[in-house]
């Protein structure tokens, strides 16, 4: 069984980001950019089902800019067999994703996709929702644990829901998207960041897969979230009811 | 979550590699220095028992270093603790011709210019760089006016090749400041026809430029130790063992480290760098010279980006006085870059006495000067850093070369105090170790080549007419200047006379009861900011799940020594508030190590009053992350 996995490219989490002064977004250049901590979990997730024996290859996929080539660099070093590269100037919204997606899976054939739950520069949390709506397999979005059973082509896949955790059956072809807690990726080493050299790295464009990437979303402004007001100290509780009250509103 | 690797996969390396991944277990013939030309594979293989796979490390060039292995001034340079022989044998094993640790400008300088002589002369040797930082110019800070003399040697057409140094000096200011005032003093400096950059941008592009040539280069990993063989020859480093938690017990990710072995290791870590010191002790570099020790100061840097309106591309400010006192060396420097940034910051001699001093909140003093004031006003803080850099000058350069190798760079320590330049010097220094690693293994020479063409060089020139320039402020402020004035307007670099340095950073410190505590004003929020706010603008970022890196030799020192006698100056130099004294649960203050907030500066190696701490290198791909420093 193949499996694939959906790798993106942001700004790196430990980064302090800031607004572009004419706030068409937030400044990319010369920042550090690294793989997806969600997506690097999805990866991972893959590449342990595929050490146990239950799948054949796994396949890291990155749409975007030529940089997106160091990104699944990482994720061949990571452990996967080979990567795709849809290589794409423009910027790409989730919908997108999603229809280039669909389309190298006809092409690919895998039995399982592994998307991380939501990118930590656009938080959209729709990919891997929308991948599977377009090539309506089952979906278990959130995953903490992730169970396969071969012979019975079943995945069991907890889920980290508001109310607590909540456990899916799944028929395979499937698509989960993963949390935090499912797994602690590993460290890609010297010797494997060697041999991902070699590995191969097949490009694609959205035009030669015959995808429409124009997009039905615009972002109009992006500005960065008002300041936090100094707090008061109140000196009774008095005070503090007519503050509520008069001041601030809510009472 | 972890650190992730760029990986430029432009590397022409690609094509080696692909011809050597098979796994050799014949190790190649011994290099022949005759025929001049000779075909160097890196490959993996475990690591072998045999004792002969290392003598074809041994050739003729070594000879010569007998100072190292015989007795003359009554040393002896086999003294423990060498390790004799690397014990860890379950380790993987990368063998190259040369390796390079560190990606800062003195390490890819050298890198691009071993790898410029190999394709000048039809030679195919293979470079590594291991770096400790999560990218190339993570940890690079810096001023920083450049000098472009070295760069201009290296890659003549740099400006062609888009390297990132587009803003030139347009005017060199010399202020010295009260606390109200700030007086205009004639320049010592003369900048024109240097450069207003961010250096962690030019390191980038150098790295690029590095990968293209055929370096290999490894964002994310640290050396952490030196491997010998059995002759006491350094023969590479090893990487830290990944995913131990901060008990040392091993994690699901622990990932072993890797030998990277080099037929030469040079060593380009920057200020103070770990193995560096390791090495200078083991070898007893500084007796070899004989150079005195090392001093420092901690440079304390932000990147604003200002009004439109106030900023000038080009403008060079120096200042000296407020708010250090006049037993206290140091200054500050405001650089108007590109794109409205400025670079400000003070950078403090570490041979300060006064325990109660703290570098960062006399920097954030600063900033409320009346001069300087009104340009911050209404602008932004990008970036904040700190990292400490070499004041010795001419006197304190160690013999840089070593049984396997030599050290490039600040490391070793040739960075010119008076023009407060040390890129330039780092970067020849890289490029001359270069030269002399070419001709050992092209034409059979040593590494003592490398002292020599030094020495020859105008890197030598320059830090030997400066010579006096920083040792003269022992004396105090007033008399500095004037001795720095007859240095330089009068003797022009020809006194006959080189001072000394005064006592070692750390012990200048004197007890705390015989200064008081100095009151530093509340941060505002729009000039000046406390540790916390300041650090989360330096992007750094550690696992924190690891074992502290700072490593305290006696553990009960601290609360027996630096509290009660020094008042814990540790918990006031550090720039990002690392070391804190907390009451415990019976009340009592006990050091408490917030290791995830190292900035990697190394002040703290330095200055420790019982040199109790130890900065050693955490998992790789940890520390700041710089940008635009």
């Amino acid at each position: 069984m193949k499996i694939m996995v959906a790798i993106k490219r942001v700004v790196d989490y430990a980064v302090k980001i800031r607004v572009k002064p004419d706030k068409t977004g937030v400044e990319t250049n010369n920042v550090k950019m690294s793989m997806n901590p969600f997506c690097e979990i999805a990866l991972e997730e893959a590449l342990k089902i595929r050490e146990a024996g239950l799948a054949s290859e796994v396949v890291a996929v990155s749409m975007g800019p030529p940089q997106c080539v160091d990104t699944l660099r990482t994720g061949l070093a990571m452990g996967a067999d080979r990567g795709i590269h849809v290589e794409a100037t423009t910027g790409l919204y989730p919908l997108n994703v999603a229809k280039i997606f669909k389309r190298l899976v006809e092409l690919e054939n895998p039995g399982l996709i592994f998307l991380g739950k939501q990118a930590i520069d656009d938080d959209c949390n729709q990919t891997g929702q929308m991948v599977a709506g377009l090539l309506r397999w089952p979906q278990a979005t959130f995953a903490s644990k992730v169970m396969l059973d071969k012979e019975k082509q079943v995945a069991t896949v907890e889920r980290e829901v508001d109310g607590g955790l909540e456990t899916l059956s799944l028929d395979l072809p499937a698509v989960i998207t993963t949390d935090l807690r499912l797994n602690q990726p590993r460290y890609a080493t010297l010797p494997n960041i060697m041999k991902a050299k070699s590995k191969v790295i097949k490009k694609y464009t959205p035009q030669e897969l015959n995808v429409d990437i124009r997009s039905d979303l615009e972002v109009v402004q992006v500005t960065e979230p008002p300041k936090r007001k100094a707090g008061v100290i109140v000196s009774s509780v008095d005070e503090l009811i007519d503050k509520l009250k008069n001041e601030a509103h809510v009472i | 979550m972890h650190r992730f690797l760029s990986i430029s996969s432009k590397s022409n390396s690609l094509r080696r590699h692909q011809s050597s991944l098979s796994l050799y277990t014949h190790l190649f013939s011994p290099f022949n220095s005759a025929n001049g030309s000779s075909y160097a594979h890196h490959h993996f293989y475990q690591n072998p028992t045999s004792q002969f796979g290392f003598h074809r490390f041994f050739y003729s060039g070594y000879s010569s270093l007998s100072r190292f292995y015989s007795n003359p001034t009554g040393f002896s340079f086999m003294k423990p603790p060498f390790r004799s022989f690397s014990s860890e044998t379950d380790r993987e094993s990368m063998e190259y011709d040369v390796l390079i640790v560190g990606a800062g400008p003195a390490g890819l300088s050298a890198g691009i210019r071993f790898k410029q002589l190999c394709r000048q002369n039809n030679v195919d040797l293979s470079v590594c760089v291991v770096e400790k930082g999560p990218e190339v110019g993570a940890h690079i800070l810096s001023g920083n006016v450049f000098e472009p003399r070295a760069l201009d040697e290296l890659l003549p057409h740099w400006k062609q090749e888009e390297a990132p140094i587009s803003v030139p000096v347009s005017s060199d200011k010399f202020w010295y400041l009260t606390k109200d005032r700030a007086v205009s003093l004639p320049s010592p400096f003369h900048n024109r026809g240097n450069y207003v950059i961010s250096l962690s941008q030019l390191v980038r592009w150098m790295g690029m430029k590095a990968e293209e040539l055929g370096v290999e280069i490894y964002p994310g990993f640290s050396a952490s130790e030196v491997l010998y063989d059995t002759n006491n020859k350094v023969i590479g480093i090893g990487t830290n063992d990944m995913g131990i938690a901060k008990d040392g017990s091993k994690k699901d990710t622990f990932q072993r480290g890797v030998e990277l072995r080099g037929r030469l290791t040079l060593l380009a870590e920057g200020c103070r760098g770990s193995l560096s010191e390791k090495i200078i002790k083991n070898y007893k570099l500084r007796e070899l010279r004989p150079a005195q020790h090392q001093t420092y100061a901690l440079g304390i840097k932000e990147v604003w980006e200002i009004d439109e309106s106030k900023h000038k591309p080009g403008v060079v400010l120096h200042t000296l006085g407020w708010p250090l006192d006049h037993k206290t060396y140091g200054g500050s420097f405001l650089y108007h870059m590109k794109d409205r940034q400025i670079a400000i910051g003070l950078v403090v001699a570490l041979n300060y006495h006064n325990p109660f001093l703290n570098p960062y909140e006399e920097f954030q003093k600063l900033k409320h000067h009346p001069a300087i004031k009104p340009l911050l006003e209404g602008g932004t803080v990008l970036q904040y850093g700190a990292r400490t850099l070499n004041e010795g000058g001419f006197q304190s350069i160690p013999y840089p070369v070593f049984p396997g190798g030599a050290i490039i760079g600040c490391s070793a320590g040739f960075l010119n105090v008076p023009k407060i330049k040390g890129t330039h010097t780092a970067m020849k220094s890289g490029m001359l170790a270069a030269e002399a690693a070419f001709g050992v293994f092209n034409e059979g020479l040593n590494m003592e080549t490398y002292w020599d063409t030094l020495q020859n060089s105008w890197v030598w020139e320059e830090l030997h007419k400066a010579r006096n320039y920083r040792p003269a402020f022992e004396y105090g402020l007033v008399p500095g200047m004037a001795i720095s004035a007859l240095e330089h307007y009068i003797l022009k670099g020809r006194s006959p006379f080189t001072l000394k340095h005064g006592k070692p950073d750390h012990e200048a410190t004197e007890v705390a009861r015989l200064h008081s505590p100095i009151q530093y004003p509340k941060p505002d929020g729009i000039l000046s900011f406390d540790v916390p706010t300041s650090l989360h603008r330096s992007n750094t970022n550690h696992e924190h799940d690891q074992p502290a890196h700072l490593r305290l030799r006696d553990p009960k020192i601290p609360e027996l020594v630096n509290l009660p006698e020094y008042a814990g100056p540790e918990s006031r130099y550090c720039p990002a508030r690392v070391y804190e004294y907390v009451p415990d649960e019976k009340s009592q203050l006990k050091l408490q190590i917030n290791a995830q907030n190292c900035l990697h500066c190394k002040a703290c190696d330095i200055k420790d009053p019982r040199q109790n701490i130890g900065w050693t290198v955490p998992e790789g791909g940890g520390g700041p992350g710089y940008s635009v420093m």
